[in-house]
């Protein structure tokens, strides 16, 4: 009788599990609560456009997305990465906004085993000594997007700066990229408290900026914080004093919000990024135009992070033919890159950031009266992260 | 030092530090009076700032909103109070936390599913978006003078109708010993739900004068509440002209924090250490003043004189 039972348990089991091998599960960590819930929602409806393109197959296998909320939180994003290991038993993971949640669940993912993909944060360390062979970034290093910015001030011939921007693993990275390229004189910097109560009034440090008497300001606020800031610095009157320059901040996420409250000061402003809605390809032109169909507004560089993650893991399980035992081959095939991009052709550095071209955009009016970006021209043609050397992968 | 600076910096404070008044002045109305500990406070400051967005997207004008919004958000307060808060009168401070808790999820809920979890943004007025000079070269944002202006002139009209009129006089009353003010006959029950509906107004009306700064957005309750509560603690629970003094220094020394701290660390350590110092002890300086007080003055700056709750 017990012999029974435990024959009848264990082919319970092995039916279980190879019902679990028919499909691929993905478990995608961001924000959906929280004023930075806009950014989750925009990715996740990236995400789930990206599998609806894919018929919700990869190489054969039923594809899975298990979303989780960090809460906008290191605590609660490395929880959530650990259940999605332990419990869900995902396959891959990936989502992740914020450097510091994507650094505090870098462990517990990579530990196990799982392949870790981030969609957003790129924080210097995992590029360089703590990169891993499982580790893939579908975004950009955090240094490369306002090193481009810093190039362009140069190029404009901006000699002295202000620096404004969240006191967090990504904001001093992104001041460091800015700091490493401008050549001109960084007149001051100000770090503001962030995360859950972060400070959303500019007044003291926007009073200080023009104070020091600098030609321009640099500022990197992601989210609701982004909206504060440009609106402060518009009503501190400061936009014939110093040009405003930003990265991550005037986004598809925030532009309606600018429309709407008629900010016209953002018409024009420029920013550095990798990708831009505009940018002429054929992946590209199906994403943003699909995405505009279903949801009804431009997809944000971070939906189109989303995007690409979800095609990198397809590209990944189909190298290895449905294979999910085979890390190598998944790795392999993930590592060449080649999986329409919807920021078109880039190659893999040895730390598995990619080494792509960087634009310079600027906040223009579509025919139909909708605010997006567009591209000026491109800054950086095939540009590595600065910490790629410091990486012990080959 | 350049005093058209220091003259900017410290507007900035006492604009920060009248906003805080305005949602403490309520918190320790009712903490005071109604020995009520209310956390979804905050959030009438969030409904506050999404209802006078949603009427100034409707009407056009933003002052108009807000006269709209101002008894509404009232309304709400009074609700709130007859469901939530009435029947916990009188039980532990536990309970109360639990239960009011347990509104700031029902109410961000309920705003997530109204407003969406994008923020609302709020257009002011040509006449309200320019700068006006002050003497000394200071320039400063036109509507940061008029959150200053409203917020003063909430705090004198407070002040007169607690000290001169006879509402105020039972209010007073009630919050020296309720039991006495009972016992002679006062609607207590009205008087209490009269008090929430104030309280709850100006939390409103703060959200309502911050949104055009920032925006409406969810859980922008939560991050005011935490240091609505140290300002009501410094000042001393239940003191209007605590919440007052206590909402001011708050304000200066957090903005008077960010603005030099950094310089004044650099007199002591390297620039770089400094740099990373001063934001990190910054954000702190307001709880640190809070311990300070804490220290010296336990019963906070000006401790109402009875607080007489017949427990």
């Amino acid at each position: 009788m017990i012999r029974k039972l435990l024959a009848a348990t264990l082919a319970l089991g092995v039916s279980t599990s190879a019902a679990i091998a028919a499909e691929v599960k993905i478990g995608f960590v961001t924000t959906l609560t929280t004023p930075a819930a806009v950014i989750g929602r925009d990715m996740v409806d990236a995400a789930k456009l990206a599998v609806k393109h894919m018929n919700g197959k990869m190489a054969g296998l039923d594809v899975k997305l298990i979303v989780e909320d960090d809460g906008f939180r290191p605590d609660v994003g490395r929880q959530k990465t650990v259940k999605l290991v332990k419990q869900d038993k995902v396959d891959f993971l990936t989502g992740y906004i914020w450097s510091h949640v994507l650094l505090a669940s870098r462990k517990p993912a990579l530990d196990a085993g799982k392949f870790l993909i981030s969609a957003n944060a790129g924080p210097s360390p995992l590029a360089g000594k703590l990169c891993h062979e499982n580790f893939f970034s579908a975004s950009w290093q955090n240094d490369q997007v306002p090193m481009a910015m810093g190039e362009v001030l140069n190029q404009l011939g901006v000699k002295t700066l202000y620096i404004i921007a969240p006191n967090y693993a990504a904001g001093k990275n992104i001041v460091a990229g800015v700091t490493r390229t401008f050549k001109g004189k960084v007149l001051g910097k100000d770090f503001t408290r962030w995360g859950k109560d972060a400070q959303l009034d500019f007044s003291a440090e926007l009073a200080k900026a023009k104070a020091s008497g600098a030609e321009a300001l640099f500022a990197f606020y992601p989210g609701k914080a982004g909206g504060a800031f440009i609106k402060q610095y518009a009503q501190a009157g400061l936009e014939k004093a110093m040009k405003l320059f930003t990265v991550f901040t005037v986004d598809a996420i925030s532009l309606p919000k600018f429309q709407k409250a008629g900010l016209k000061v953002v018409l024009g402003s420029r920013s550095t990024h990798f990708w831009s809605p505009d940018l002429d390809n054929p992946a590209n032109r199906k994403f943003v135009a699909d995405f505009r169909k279903e949801y009804g507004r431009y997809p944000s560089f971070y939906a189109a992070q989303a995007y690409d993650a979800i095609n990198l893991i397809r590209a990944g399980v189909e190298g290895a033919k449905g294979d999910l035992k085979n890390a190598d081959a998944i790795r392999a095939a993930m590592k060449k890159a080649d999986f329409g991009s919807v920021r078109g052709r880039f190659t893999y550095g040895n730390n598995h950031f990619p080494i792509q071209n960087f634009y310079l955009r600027e906040v223009v009016e579509d025919p139909e009266d909708n605010w997006t970006s567009r591209i000026v021209k491109t800054v950086y043609r095939n540009h590595q992260d600065p910490y790629a050397k410091e990486c012990p992968l080959k | 030092m350049d005093t058209a600076l220091l003259v900017t910096q410290i507007v900035n404070g006492l604009q920060l530090g009248i906003l805080l008044f305005l949602v403490a002045s309520g918190l320790t109305l009712v903490f005071g009076i109604l020995d009520f500990v209310n956390l979804a406070h905050g959030a009438y400051y969030m409904l506050g700032a999404f209802i006078s967005a949603t009427l100034a997207r409707w009407t056009g004008s933003w002052p108009l909103s807000v006269l709209l919004a101002l008894p509404l958000v009232a309304l709400i307060g009074v609700f709130t109070e007859r469901v939530v808060a009435r029947p916990l009168y009188g039980r532990s401070h536990l309970a109360q936390v639990l239960a009011t808790f347990g509104l700031i999820l029902v109410i961000d809920a309920v705003a997530m599913l109204v407003w969406g979890v994008e923020g609302q943004a709020v257009e002011l007025p040509a006449w309200l978006n320019g700068r006006v000079t002050l003497p000394g070269g200071a320039e400063l944002p036109a509507y940061r003078l008029v959150i200053i202006g409203s917020g003063l002139a909430v705090a004198a009209g407070l002040y007169a109708w607690v000290h001169h009129t006879r509402f105020g006089m039972l209010v007073r009353a009630a919050a020296a010993n309720r039991d006495m003010a009972e016992a002679l006959g006062v609607d207590t029950a009205r008087l209490y739900a009269a008090v929430f509906a104030l309280g709850a107004a100006l939390a409103g009306l703060a959200g309502m004068l911050v949104a055009p700064l920032t925006e409406a957005s969810l859980a922008m309750g939560l991050e005011i509440i935490i240091i609505a509560l140290v300002v009501i603690i410094i000042g001393g629970i239940g003191s209007l002209k605590g919440a007052f003094v206590a909402a001011l220094l708050a304000g200066l020394v957090d903005t008077l924090g960010r603005a030099w701290l950094d310089d004044l660390f650099k007199l002591a350590m390297s620039p770089e250490a400094a740099e990373t110092a001063a934001p990190a002890v910054s954000a702190m300086s307001v709880y640190l003043l809070m311990a300070l007080i804490l220290a010296l003055r336990p019963q906070g700056l000006f401790p109402p004189r009875t607080r007489g709750h017949g427990q």
